[in-house]
């Protein structure tokens, strides 16, 4: 078994050459060449990340883990100077987006008369195509409620693009029932639930399954 | 509720002919210009309630009703006055506050004060779920994401170098593989020749030599007979009939279902 300095190079190397985020689990694949040696590498694997990610803070890069696995990205310092060189301009994303794209992240499955009635104002058609289009979001199924609504969840390739690593790590959201006074007092029955009932992935695919035949 | 739209909308709409700037609270002056920009700004009618109660450091949860509707209607005049395209949503947030304002006018005996609600309650909650669900839009904003705060590294390889694997079979079957070629290149040339075959200027350079060569007329059944597949016929019929056509040769019969006869045309006066 080479020992952990090579291990190290050699997940290095993997993590420059791969278009996408590698997981422990395919970095091990592409290492394990004998059985035997598995356990081994469940212990190498991890200290060869711990050590890569320590010499990268003299670096410009960073290791990064994010939902699918982790990849060497470009320090945020850094970004607007490789941005000239891409002669890349960021996109902006406008307010309606961006509340469109959290209620689906927090609440998910989510429909769209759902999302219009935390908004107050109708979803434009657009918005939601844009956000399927950049793969952010998907379809989960049909709600079992009249006119069996379509319901939409957020895809890895928005934790990736945020760098989250799952829906906990989106940004904590204000509880109505965090405030000094408690919102009882005008008696409201049922505060509204925010991130504290936020779905973790597992859910999203078992409502995906929810019933749809016919 | 239709009614109230209604009447929201008569007193939404009243300012439109002129726009009455008296109409508009002090507080709420904006330039002109900058109106259309400000008021594009909102998402919804809950943004522009949420603005009004925030920008006034108005407590959400003892919203001042009449106040805040006042405004609220003063600003959908404007949108009107300015002929922006003003979504329904609007005129129905202009009836809800109306229904809030109305019954919160009504008197309540003592005693019932503690069980009934607030009539505000449900817009507070409303817009309060709705500020924290804008706050986090603001948030996931700001987390460091591709393509503009942060870009995967990548490093350029040559994949060629990495599918040559040299094994003892390899050449064996690169051999092989170069035979198979060779074959193929073989058959494309054959096929690439036979048109050539039976091009019908050849044919006619053909024709036309061996009847000049010919001190008799030949006949034209032996011509065409002579010819091995159908192609070849083709283009010997094609070719004497263009000899024909061009004066070269001619073609003799001397009677009707007679034998055709093909000659040089020099030679045939």
């Amino acid at each position: 078994m080479p020992a952990i300095n090579e291990i190290k190079q050699i997940v290095e190397a993997l993590l420059l050459v791969s278009d996408s985020p590698l997981t422990q689990q395919q970095i091990i694949n592409v290492l394990e060449e004998d059985p035997d040696k598995h356990q081994e590498l469940l212990e190498l694997v991890p200290r060869a990340l711990y050590l890569i990610e320590q010499e990268c803070e003299t670096r410009p890069y960073e290791l990064k883990e994010v939902k699918s696995g982790f990849r060497l990205q470009i320090r945020s310092e850094m970004s607007s100077w490789v941005a000239r060189l891409l002669r890349h301009t960021p996109r902006k994303y406008s307010q309606a987006t961006l509340e469109t794209l959290v209620l689906i992240a927090y609440r998910q499955p989510i429909t769209r008369g759902e999302i219009e009635q935390v908004r107050g104002v109708g979803v434009n058609t657009n918005t939601l195509r844009n956000l399927m289009d950049r793969g952010w979001i998907r379809e989960l199924g049909t709600r079992e409620s009249p006119g069996r609504p379509m319901t939409y969840g957020t895809t890895t390739a928005f934790l990736d693009y945020f760098g989250l690593r799952s829906l906990d790590e989106l940004p904590e959201i204000l509880e109505a029932n965090e405030l000094s006074v408690p919102i009882t007092e005008l008696g409201i029955d049922n505060p509204p639930k925010l991130s504290s009932d936020s779905p973790d992935d597992k859910s999203d695919s078992k409502r995906a399954h929810e019933p749809s035949s016919d | 509720m239709n009614s109230e739209v209604n009447s929201m909308h008569e007193l939404a709409t009243q300012g439109d002919a002129s726009f009455d700037r008296n109409l508009i609270p002090e507080d709420l002056y904006v330039p002109p210009d900058a109106l259309i920009v400000i008021l594009q700004a909102f998402t919804g009618p809950l943004d522009l309630l949420l603005y009004l109660i925030r920008r006034q450091n108005l407590d959400i949860l003892d919203i001042p009703i009449a106040e805040v509707t006042k405004q609220y209607v003063a600003y959908i005049d404007m949108m009107t006055t300015m002929r922006l395209e003003l979504a329904g949503d609007y005129l129905v947030m202009s009836a809800t506050l109306a229904q809030i304002k109305s019954s919160m006018l009504l008197p309540r005996a003592r005693e019932d004060v503690d069980d009934e609600k607030d009539p505000r309650a449900e817009l507070v909650q409303r817009l309060l779920e709705y500020e924290a669900f804008k706050h986090a839009a603001g948030e996931l904003d700001e987390l460091p994401r591709m393509e503009r705060d942060t870009f995967p590294i990548h490093a350029n390889y040559d994949e060629r170098l990495v599918k040559v694997t040299p094994s003892p079979v390899a050449m064996r079957e690169l051999l092989l593989a170069y035979s198979d070629v060779l074959e193929r290149v073989r058959l494309v040339k054959d096929y690439e020749v036979s048109p050539e075959q039976i091009s019908v200027e050849k044919r006619m350079e053909i024709v036309l030599n061996r009847v000049r060569e010919s001190a008799d007329y030949l006949s034209f059944n032996e011509f065409l007979e002579e010819a091995e597949n159908r192609e070849l016929l083709v283009a010997t019929f094609l070719a004497i009939l263009e000899l024909v056509k061009e004066g070269q040769i001619v073609l003799v019969q001397h009677e009707k279902f007679a034998p055709i006869f093909v000659g040089a045309a020099n030679s045939a006066s």
